[in-house]
């Protein structure tokens, strides 16, 4: 009787401890949830109200202006129009330059699996990618900004790009490593060159894979500022000379943040940058599920 | 030749990784030799004191290798029971199913917000409730520099470690299941020894991540130069302390701004390395 018992106790004491594990996980998988809800709820709430057609076409407020409209109890006036096109060339310099060269390297190295120096250069990218963003903002304000004894755009392209350039050979590689290997094979069978199979067959079969690696690549700079708090500088009005300093939406949203008087517009800059990585993000996303069913 | 010229041009771009990091290496160290020369490197790196006055300069990278260490230790901790439990909850309770596909798109849109939007919601929203329970005097500080930074690794901790525990074979589960064994004796005894060190490298590689975030712990910690003697107290991090004085400094102080940047570049470095061979290990067996 009390053995029997005992036994039965211990395994509904099982099914229990069973029952209140699962309970603890979904509980705090779901408390992970919390905070993107709060962030998102935050920004939006105080946020959307700056949100017209003047916070896209005007330059960022001085102090005085802000200053100005607040006694008189209006929004603040103005946008950040300067930090959105610096944010449009930067990134789009940056693309250019990680882009092309991002896709060659991933190409080598998923065509050259085996050899040291690949493996080499696979770890070099893996250190790349984990470097800190502000580590990089250093080394292009030496090997950037120093020469051209200014901050420019061109520098904050070129910290944005080293920090690109690993996610795309990585993605790359991944990409054309799913790729049969008949593909490159009938291609060289039916007479191409070693170029056309790479650049007509490989590349275009593996598009949407590389598509995406750079949507979310360029979704991942968007948003960077340590670096470029080092490089482009910041400035007041819209730049479009890339050896000038240039401002930039996260750099803007520093500035806002370090001037008690703009802070208001904090919010409504950090919905952009939120909705336009939010957009990248779901673009690359769609682009890769398309790409896995054909 | 055209074929030659393309081979080149592939090997020359994956080459370029190799020359920036070498210039990396070769920058940092060449930046910051005036100020280990002025120093010594074993002094500049146990010296806490950060005196920028003209004439009597001295500066010491160890406050801020204690704080970075601190914030982001902490944030390891914090996030080790919440990362686990999504990577359960993806990898072994839900597996394929759409709660999974939820929970992971939450996760994923964790990972892309940027670090000063996280930096502003702590120092909007976190920062007066650390405030209300008295955790700290202002709201800066060390602890919630670390819960920010905490939330901000989940994603990269839980989505490895997902991987890994979906990997798990499904033999050895069944195996015991068939032995009477409840599912979190199966999570206990099978699963988290068969998937462990690739769960502890995808905290390694957090922790990489962690070390060297900036903008969010530049706007919470409370930058004071001193080393943090407890929890609430404020400090600086290496990330930070750069991102803060890079600008206005030239001579000895821009040199030991880079000294700490090649420090920090060697730790992130070490960490990432770590974690590396571990899942090259893991993948192995």
């Amino acid at each position: 009787m009390i053995p029997d018992k005992s036994r039965s106790s211990s395994v509904s004491f099982r099914i229990f401890k069973d029952r209140f594990f699962y309970v603890c996980v979904c509980l705090m998988a779901s408390l992970t949830a919390i905070p993107l809800i709060w962030i998102i709820w935050e920004v939006l709430k105080k946020g959307y109200r700056q949100i017209n057609l003047s916070f896209f076409t005007e330059v960022a407020p001085t102090t005085l202006e802000a200053i100005k409209a607040k006694n008189a109890g209006d929004l603040i006036p103005g946008g950040i129009a300067n930090g959105i096109t610096g944010t449009l060339i930067m990134v789009v310099i940056a693309s250019l330059i990680a882009i092309p060269i991002g896709i060659l390297g991933g190409v080598y190295l998923s065509e050259h699996r085996n050899n040291r120096f690949s493996s080499l250069i696979r770890s070099l990218t893996d250190l790349l990618q984990g470097t800190p963003s502000i580590v990089v903002g250093i080394i292009v304000y030496f090997w950037v900004v120093k020469p051209l004894s200014s901050y420019s755009a061109v520098a904050g392209s070129v910290a944005l790009a080293i920090m690109m350039l690993p996610l795309i050979i990585r993605s790359t590689e991944e990409t054309l490593k799913m790729l049969p290997g008949t593909l490159k094979e009938a291609g060289l069978a039916l007479g191409a060159s070693y170029t056309s199979v790479v650049l007509r067959v490989l590349i275009p079969s593996a598009f949407g894979g590389l598509f995406t690696g750079i949507l979310l690549a360029v979704s991942r700079v968007t948003g960077e500022t340590a670096p470029l708090m080092l490089t482009a500088l910041g400035a007041s009005a819209v730049n479009w000379d890339i050896t000038r300093p240039t401002s930039s939406v996260s750099l803007l949203i520093w500035q806002f943040y370090n001037d008690p008087n703009l802070v208001d517009m904090i919010w409504s800059s950090s919905l952009f940058l939120l909705v336009l990585i939010l957009i990248l993000n779901i673009i690359a996303k769609s682009v890769a599920n398309k790409w896995r069913i054909q | 030749m055209k074929d030659k010229i393309f081979r080149l041009l592939l090997m020359l771009s994956a080459a370029l990784v190799l020359f920036i990091c070498g210039g990396m290496v070769y920058s940092l160290v060449s930046g910051s030799l005036e100020a280990f020369g002025h120093f010594g490197f074993f002094k500049f790196i146990t010296t806490a004191e950060w005196n920028p006055r003209p004439d009597q300069e001295e500066y010491g990278a160890l406050s801020f290798i204690i704080g970075t260490l601190m914030t982001s230790f902490l944030a390891l901790l914090f996030c080790i029971p919440f990362s686990i439990s999504v990577a359960l909850f993806t990898g072994e309770y839900f597996r394929g199913s759409k709660l999974s596909v939820i929970v992971s798109s939450v996760i994923e849109l964790l990972a892309g917000i940027p670090s000063i939007v996280y930096g502003l919601w702590g120092f909007y929203a976190l920062r007066p409730l650390m405030e209300q329970l008295n955790l700290s005097t202002q709201g800066f500080g060390i602890l919630t520099a670390s819960i920010v930074l905490a939330i901000m690794i989940i994603p990269y901790a839980s989505s490895l470690s997902s991987e890994f525990i979906s990997m798990v074979p499904k033999d050895l589960k069944e195996g015991a299941y068939s032995l009477g064994a409840t599912r979190m004796e199966v999570i206990r005894h099978v699963i988290l020894p068969n998937s462990g060190s690739g769960v502890f490298a995808s905290y390694i590689l957090a922790l990489g991540r962690a070390l060297g975030e900036t903008m969010a712990v530049t706007m919470l910690i409370g930058n004071t130069e001193n080393i943090p003697r407890s929890l609430s107290s404020t400090g600086n991090s290496m990330a930070s302390i750069i991102a803060n004085q890079f600008g206005e400094s030239d001579g000895l102080k821009l040199s030991s701004l880079i000294a700490i940047g090649l420090l920090l570049f060697m730790i992130t470095a070490v960490i990432n390395f770590i974690g590396k061979l571990v899942i090259s290990k893991f993948n192995k067996v």
